[in-house]
């Protein structure tokens, strides 16, 4: 969308990836998503509008849920970010990750990594959420297969199994 | 073998553990060695001639492969119907964002600049952007009349029923583009070689309309072509013929560059320039008696196909088919007809012209009730198809199925009465104000009459060399099940666990014809032939002794594996036939149009803010028969999620219009609805069976798409006693609507209140 190329030449970049640390050499202006998709190779982060309305590309900065579309590399250099790929890293899924697939919170899977990275987001700060605050919780992310019944009810299920990340 | 094992059981999605993990390939997470990135330039006017094309200075034009028409080795169309849409634009343009030319580099991030940089000189013609001016022809834009199709179909004596009838009510609907908005964008990649030809991986529906498009553009025999389909991140029907286009502008590019091409759209490129729901005007002409039962009436459904010919013919003809709703016509005339427009052309989405004429007929039997006095529980009611009477294609309901019953469970279900009741008497003075609706209708489950014939589809199962079994269909995944629900069926058939069988990549070097996924069939036809295919696995087995009648999971596995060493390659094959019952005359639209029907009765309850007459829906309750349900969390997925869609189609979803394009294509001006703005859905299932479907099924996909939209604005006129026949219906049409209807009130007499409230 923006030419990332314009104006400044590459930098050297560095932050941790899902615990790794990572230098990239990037413009300052390119997005987050991309570096993150195709220098590390971390493709399990979606585009679905570029523009910061989907939150398919929703990774964790710091802590904070983040569009990685709207996300300079820059913005990024020191912090800490977390993607789809650090939730099941050690081959056993989060209990978010088995609720999505218990509860059919997954379709077409392309809203997916987004959305349960929100749910970790909210499940850190909310641990019993309510329905209402699970939808609230959820409103940035939008999948257009489910209807968000059988999302909110893996979110649910996953609040009373009780998460530990 | 022990019966309903596997079918009816929520087993786990074959590809759910990749999806969340992040872990499925998308076309866009696939990387080829020199692979160059391609971009579309796109006719910035709805009508006119080419006259000059120019690159503008400031750009290495020499680094860019660029491709026009005269690139094309075949023929320059995007084969599917008609055959008269161009893969890129030679003289003339007929829509907005009509392709021109293409242009490939390596590196993605200068294209866009580069797409500015070609500017177009055109000579321009009229053009015409409504099925009005269609219909007008002041300009004839394609073939002689504008006219894409009409059907007629033309039941019983509906002159002679004018005259008896007490009553006459007429009613014109009209119902909005809509966009299907999966969230994975459309994308393709493309390598050829001269010696295999030309491969594609993309996100698509139907491998072989991708694969029929690119031999004809090409000029490649058969086993040149190559189709694979990747994940695919929702589809709706957006995915069903506009992959063909994208995979054709893809192989050029490859093919003029010898290097690996990937092209990806943007959201913005996406929402403009590929296929929409068509627009669709339905007017109706009812003759009643004063019992209020139809006697008979004329429909005219008209859609908007925009500037080619597409699928538009297939759309109308789902349209016109479920134009009468589930009601018992004694005679009707439905004049169907598609025509022209200078926009993108429309397609296929979800309910494919059914949730269009569906939503007229469900607002217009409303508007028959409020004309005789009768409640909108009691004209459906009265009207009901029964079984052993015909539809509108004189197709005899043959099984038992009850819509009377089905409209009392719903009812109940959603306490209408009482609540109905309770909203009446509420205080008439607060901000808010609820109300309810209902829709009762029906959806034709696979290709329309003699659609599955003609598609012959083949489908295969294999027993492995290791001893699982494979199946081979060309039918996708996006997001429905095909996976899991086609394994389901060939591991009940062969006894077999789940995890026994795997589903082979859609890639058609490898997998057969199954026909496109499209129409609700997967389930119910090439399930069905998935179930036979995979029984002759297990013939062949007993029948060559390395298997008894009776086998554990073991017995079968070393029975395939020998088999396979002794024979090579095992594989079964089976090819639809069409029942012998089943009747269809194309001629004059008569027959059996559907091997089967769902059937459902929704009910919305609704709250009207009357200070910014925004709607929002409180409760849902969704009752359907579909058949046996195979999947049943997957199923309530599907119905869930169909309903979330035409919530977004009844209140959230416009396509703004200016001179053929469209003018929100972005996610923050086009509004589909996000996880608060949905109500609970409660869903209910029915289950008659199907002699015809796999274990009984019927589809299920798309019937969730057909009800809400009248159902919901039936509750908003409920709440506000004006009627709404159109959609989408935004607070600002609903403040139109009543301004409109003030001002005839107030011609008559002095019905309106302060607030424009009419009583
Ligand atoms: S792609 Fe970043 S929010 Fe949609
Ligand atoms: S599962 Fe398809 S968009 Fe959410």
């Amino acid at each position: 969308m923006t030419d990332s190329r314009e104006g400044r030449a590459k930098a050297e970049i560095s932050f941790a990836v899902n615990g790794e640390p990572k230098t990239v050499h990037a413009y300052p202006m390119e997005r987050l998503l991309d570096v993150l998709r195709q220098q590390l190779q971390l493709t399990g982060t979606k585009e679905g509008c570029g523009e910061g309305e989907c939150g398919s590309c929703a990774v964790l900065m710091d802590g904070i849920l983040v569009n990685s579309c709207l996300v300079p590399v820059l913005q990024a250099a020191g912090s800490s970010v977390i993607t789809i790929e650090r939730l099941a890293a050690g081959g056993t899924l989060h209990v978010l990750q088995k609720a999505f697939l218990e509860c059919g919170g997954a379709q077409c899977g392309i809203c997916t990594p987004g959305m349960i990275l929100a749910a970790v987001h909210l499940l850190n700060k909310t641990p019993e959420p309510t329905t209402e605050e699970i939808r609230e919780g959820l409103s940035g992310n939008l999948c257009r297969c489910t209807g968000y019944s059988q999302i909110i009810d893996a979110v649910a299920e996953a609040a009373r199994r009780g998460t530990s990340t | 073998m022990s019966s309903d094992r596997i079918v009816g059981k929520s087993v786990p999605r074959k590809e759910g553990r990749d999806k969340v993990t992040g872990r499925s390939k998308y076309v866009d997470d696939m990387v080829l060695p020199d692979m160059l990135f391609g971009a579309t330039v796109r006719s910035q006017i709805p009508r006119g001639r080419i006259r000059k094309i120019t690159f503008a200075p400031g750009i290495a034009w020499d680094e860019f492969v660029i491709v026009s028409a005269k690139d094309i080795p075949g023929k320059n169309c995007i084969a599917l119907i008609g055959d008269d849409q161009p893969c890129l634009a030679n003289e003339f343009v007929n829509h907005p964002e009509e392709p021109i030319l293409l242009l490939a580099h390596p590196d993605c991030h200068v294209l866009p600049k580069a797409v500015e940089a070609v500017s177009i000189e055109y000579e321009p013609l009229p053009a015409i952007f409504t099925i009005e001016q269609s219909e007008r022809r002041s300009e004839i834009i394609w073939g002689e009349d504008n006219i894409f199709k009409t059907y007629l179909i033309d039941k019983g004596d509906l002159d002679g029923v004018w005259d008896k009838a007490d009553h006459i009510v007429e009613g014109e609907y009209t119902t909005g583009a809509q966009e299907q908005l999966y969230i994975e964008n459309n994308g393709m990649i493309a390598a050829f070689d001269a010696a295999e030809g030309i491969t594609v991986w993309g996100s698509l529906q139907c491998p072989y309309y991708v694969h029929k498009a690119l031999m004809t553009l090409c000029d490649l025999p058969a086993e040149k072509v190559r189709v694979v389909q990747m994940e695919t991140g929702g589809a709706f029907g957006g995915k069903e013929e506009y992959p063909s286009m994208i995979a054709a502008h893809a192989a050029l590019l490859a093919i003029k560059s010898g290097k690996p091409v990937k092209i990806i759209y943007d959201r913005m490129e996406d929402m403009a320039a590929t296929t929409k729901r068509h627009p669709s005007r339905t007017r109706h002409r009812t003759a009643v008696s004063k019992d209020g039962k139809i006697l008979g009436g004329e429909i005219d459904f008209t859609i908007d196909g925009g500037a080619y010919l597409t699928l538009s013919p297939v759309v109308l003809s789902r349209g016109a088919i479920h134009a009468g709703g589930p009601y018992y016509w004694p005679s009707v005339r439905i004049h169907a007809k598609a025509v022209a427009t200078n926009a993108p052309p429309h397609g296929a989405f979800r309910g494919f012209g059914a949730p269009q004429s569906l939503f007229a007929v469900e607002r217009h039997m409303d508007r028959i009730a409020r004309a005789l006095g009768l409640s909108p529980v009691e004209i459906r009611r009265r009207n009901f198809l029964q079984p052993g009477q015909d539809t509108t294609t004189e197709q005899v309901v043959r099984e038992p199925i009850d819509l009377g019953k089905l409209l009392d469970r719903a009812l109940e279900f959603s306490d209408y009465h009482a609540k109905k009741q309770r909203f009446a008497n509420e205080s008439r003075v607060g901000a808010t104000r609820k109300g309810m609706g209902i829709a009762a209708f029906l959806h034709g489950a696979g290709f329309t009459g003699s659609g599955e014939r003609y598609l012959s589809s083949v489908v295969g199962v294999e027993g492995c060399a290791d001893g699982h079994v494979r199946v081979l269909v060309s039918s996708t995944e996006f997001g429905q099940g095909t996976k899991t629900v086609l394994s389901q069926i060939a591991a009940e058939a062969l006894g077999l666990p789940y995890e026994n069988v795997t589903m082979a990549q859609p890639d058609t070097l490898e997998v057969p014809n199954s026909g496109p996924t499209v129409a609700s069939r997967t389930v119910m036809v090439v399930g069905k032939l998935v179930q036979s295919a995979a029984l002759g696995i297990r013939q062949t087995l007993i029948s060559s002794n390395l298997l008894r009648e009776a086998y554990t999971a073991d017995e079968f596995r070393a029975a395939c594996q020998h088999y396979a060493a002794a024979h090579g390659e095992f594989r079964s094959w089976s090819r639809y036939e069409a029942p012998s019952d089943i009747f269809w005359d194309d001629q004059k639209y008569r027959g059996e149009a559907y091997a089967a029907f769902a059937w459902a009765v929704y009910i919305a309850e609704v709250t009207v803010d009357l200070t910014t007459y925004s709607v929002s829906v409180d409760d849902f309750v969704a009752l359907q028969e579909v058949g046996k349900v195979l999947h049943p969390l997957l199923a309530r997925g599907q119905i869930i999620g169909g309903i979330a869609q035409a919530i977004g189609f009844s209140l959230y979803e416009k396509v703004v219009w200016q001179n053929g394009r469209m003018q929100n294509s972005q996610m923050t001006n086009y509004i589909m609805p996000t996880s608060t703005d949905l109500p609970p859905t409660r869903v209910f299932f029915e289950e008659l069976g199907n002699v015809y479907g796999a274990y009984g099924a019927k589809g299920i996909g798309e019937l969730p798409m057909d009800g809400p939209a009248p159902a919901i604005v039936g509750a908003v006129e409920d709440v506000l006693g004006v009627p709404f026949d159109s959609i989408p219906l935004l607070p600002e049409d609903i403040v139109e609507a009543l301004d409109k209807d003030a001002l005839a009130a107030s011609a008559q007499d002095s019905r309106v209140t302060s607030t424009g409230v009419v009583r």
